[in-house]
């Protein structure tokens, strides 16, 4: 492969930026000038994203490996899988994806505003480095034993309490854009944007309330216990998939989609219908966790039927996503970013039609405490947010550091092979060992007796947790081939490589 | 006149009004009645605050993210209850802060672990799972029997937990690390102890070490898990919900 330098492209368009949101909301006005973006903390972000991204990815596929060979534990406090298992998924969910999110909801609030950030730079920078400052505190902290063990809260007070203020932050940020917009319509990835934010915070405030020991400790004690203490951890739980790892990234899609399609969203009352559904219902769905449990049955089958009921307005926003490629899917034979988005949306839809089926209580009852609830989250997290971030980068790189194109499309297409290949070993080897774990629990011998005792099904999930490890290795290296990439097109490298497709362009906003 | 979106489309306040109105309701309808209706919680007797040791041994098993591969509810199938013992209540858990029941079961549940193996089993077993159960994939925990216990401000934990809910008295506070000292100690006088606590197991749990170490606390807390309530006293009506 040769190589040689390109000189930076002409700064993108304003008027491409917000094409979209005109279309979609019908309104006539067209920009013409360009408001001073900030666009270095968008950068920033980023970078830091893809940096999570691979320390994230290899945190979970070093636990993988723990759980096949358990001396990888080291014997040591601060290396076993119980310390480590929050760094993988505080690494993935809030390092990786709320950065990317972030970051990427800065572009778009001001693209589809037509306005600089609120509070400009300094808002901006003090948002980014609060948000790392905040992984770094909650990361550290689990490592050396400083926990509350609630699931996907596991932050103790006075990292709560530091996180509640950046958020706060970057909620005046945000709405402050939007307050100064200059589009006469808010684009409807904006609406899933401060939902995210305005959510989340309802969720953190709530769910982290704590006593602490003392002012100088870092121990603290939840507000509440058991029964209460449960149905508000998952009530936070699942709504952090919710509208951590859902709404804000269907605000991600909202807008990215049309922009690599070069499309107007498919239905712009679906997008209103799905908007309201989703909100409404998402919040209901925290009980199944809690099947059979000693939560009342009430709340149990509360969450099971708004949990079905999900599924409807998660295939809407599928069918609005997928469908606004209507006239525009040749771009996936030629564009690989494009695919990343596409395939991401295909992954959202399967994962929101599982999620419903896994909370009727009578699969709930097979599948839960299982790896089939494992193999559930990560067809969501590697498949969706996952591939969803990464065709957002691929195609905001060049744009935000004014590159032609990317390094090289071919590492894409790379790329996204191996890390699909290495989501299905994931989720196929997660399907195969929670349905028998779960079969093995309650197998009776012909003599009335419990068929298996607990140690024989570790032993039997044994070989499937090797080709989950297989599985994360392949997206670990997806994910390292991608951050040379990226690397090379931030240089301003340009691969020369002969396209085996006829016609090879990459698509540009 | 017909209504339009395009109304909440232009104005942020009232899109993150709405906005917040929406998400609020699933929550409140869900979350307050577990706070306001009493039959939440079983009418059963037994269930008292953790002993200091058993508190300080549960913080461990937080610290330490036990509840990633073991859970602590037992669930209303025949084989759990088979596998297990008494599916789990309520009742059992409501002086747990943070709750504990767990999502995964890569090992299995120990709700009702306590008495089920002997002190010494589970000493030689969080030291290294595989010297008795070799095909185990469990993490040695060798480091909780060299670690002595910090114990020092075992009041202050204690005031903690009594500022959210949990029935501590003030004699309890103020003998909290007398209590541990005496829970750790075979030849103590314990009866004082029994009184605040019945039911704690008293015992030098961590033979390897003379001073009172993390895992006597680890050990105290496991061996205690799923015992208070005497099921055989328990009625059905007692369980309704």
């Amino acid at each position: 492969m040769r190589r040689r330098r390109t000189k930076s492209r002409g700064e993108e368009k304003s008027v491409t930026g917000i094409s979209m949101a005109t279309i979609a909301i019908g309104s006539g006005q067209a920009a013409v000038t360009r408001p001073d973006y900030v666009d270095d903390v968008t950068r920033a972000f980023l970078v830091a994203a893809l940096f999570w991204g691979v320390i994230g990815f290899t945190a979970g596929l070093f636990i993988a490996l723990q759980l096949v060979f358990p001396v990888l534990n080291l014997d040591l406090e601060w290396t076993t899988f119980g310390r480590l298992r929050p760094v993988h998924t505080s690494a993935v969910i809030f390092a990786f994806g709320g950065t990317a999110l972030i970051g990427t909801s800065f572009h778009i609030v001001q693209r589809t505003s037509h306005a600089r950030l609120f509070g400009g730079a300094p808002l901006g920078w003090f948002v980014f480095l609060g948000y790392q400052f905040f992984i770094l505190l909650a990361a550290s902290g689990y490592v050396f034993g400083v926990t509350q063990s609630k699931e996907y809260a596991e932050p103790e007070w006075y990292v709560d309490i530091w996180l509640t203020i950046v958020w706060v932050a970057y909620l005046i940020a945000f709405a402050g854009t939007l307050l100064k917009r200059e589009e006469p319509h808010i684009y409807v990835a904006n609406w899933f944007l401060l939902a995210f934010i305005l959510t989340i915070a309802m969720l953190h405030l709530v769910n982290s309330m704590a006593m602490p020991v003392s002012f100088f400790g870092t121990k603290s004690y939840s507000a509440y216990s058991g029964v209460q203490d449960a149905m508000i951890q998952w009530w936070y739980g699942h709504n952090a998939v919710g509208f951590f790892l859902t709404a804000g990234f269907l605000g991600m899609m909202y807008y990215i989609i049309p922009k690599q399609a070069d499309r107007p969203i498919y239905s712009y009352r679906l997008s209103i219908v799905h908007f309201w559904s989703l909100t409404f219902l998402y919040i209901w769905a925290g009980p199944h966790h809690l099947h059979y449990t000693a939560l009342p049955d009430w709340a149990q089958t509360l969450g099971m039927t708004f949990s079905i009921m999900l599924w409807m307005p998660s295939w809407g926003g599928m069918i609005n996503g997928i469908m606004t490629l209507s006239g525009a899917w040749d771009k996936l034979r030629t564009d690989p970013s494009l695919r990343f988005s596409v395939t991401a949306v295909g992954f959202y839809g399967m994962s929101t039609f599982e999620g419903p089926v896994m909370s009727i209580k009578a699969v709930n009852g097979l599948s839960h405490y299982t790896d089939w609830t494992i193999g559930h989250v990560h067809s969501g997290a590697l498949g969706w947010v996952g591939f969803i971030v990464f065709g957002t980068m691929y195609y905001l790189v060049p744009v935000l550091w004014s590159r032609a194109r990317l390094y090289s499309p071919r590492l894409v297409a790379w790329h996204f092979w191996i890390a699909t290949l290495g989501i299905v070993l994931y989720i196929t080897a997660m399907w195969v060992s929670g349905i028998m774990q779960g079969l093995m629990w309650r197998a009776y011998d012909s003599l009335g007796f419990l068929q298996y005792s607990f140690v024989e099904t570790v032993v039997a999930m044994r070989p499937f947790y090797a080709i989950r490890a297989l599985g994360g290795l392949l997206y670990v290296l997806g994910a390292l081939i991608m951050s040379y990439n990226i690397w090379r097109t931030i240089r301003g490298d340009v691969a020369v490589e002969k396209s085996r497709t006829p016609g090879l362009t990459i698509a540009r906003a | 006149m017909a209504f339009r979106h395009a109304v909440i489309e232009k104005n942020v306040v009232l899109l993150a009004v709405l906005t917040l109105i929406t998400i609020s309701i699933g929550g409140l309808v869900q979350i307050i009645p577990l706070f306001a209706v009493e039959s939440t919680i079983e009418r059963v007797q037994g269930v008292r605050p953790y002993s200091p040791l058993e508190q300080l041994g549960r913080n461990i098993y937080v610290r330490e993210g036990c509840y990633l591969c073991h859970s602590q509810q037992v669930r209303t199938f025949k084989d759990e209850v088979e596998r297990y013992g008494h599916y789990s209540l309520a009742a059992e858990s409501m002086y747990d802060h943070p709750f504990q029941w767990g999502s995964k079961r890569t090992g299995p549940d120990l709700a009702r672990v306590g008495g089920k193996y002997s002190n010494d089993w589970h000493v030689t077993h969080l030291i290294n799972p595989r010297a008795l159960v070799p095909e185990s994939i469990m993490p040695g925990y060798g480091f909780l029997a060299r670690k002595p216990l910090y114990y020092a401000d075992a009041s202050a934990h204690l005031k903690a937990l009594r500022a959210v809910g949990v029935p501590y008295s003030d004699e309890m506070i103020a003998k909290a690390r007398a209590d541990i000292e005496a829970q750790a100690d075979a030849d103590s006088d314990s009866a004082d102890l029994l009184k605040r606590y019945p039911k704690a197991v008293v015992a030098k749990f961590n033979s390897e070490a003379r001073e009172i170490t993390e895992m006597d606390a680890l050990v105290a807390y496991l061996q205690m898990l799923g015992t208070m309530v005497r099921f055989s006293d328990v009625t059905p009506a007692d369980l309704k919900q």
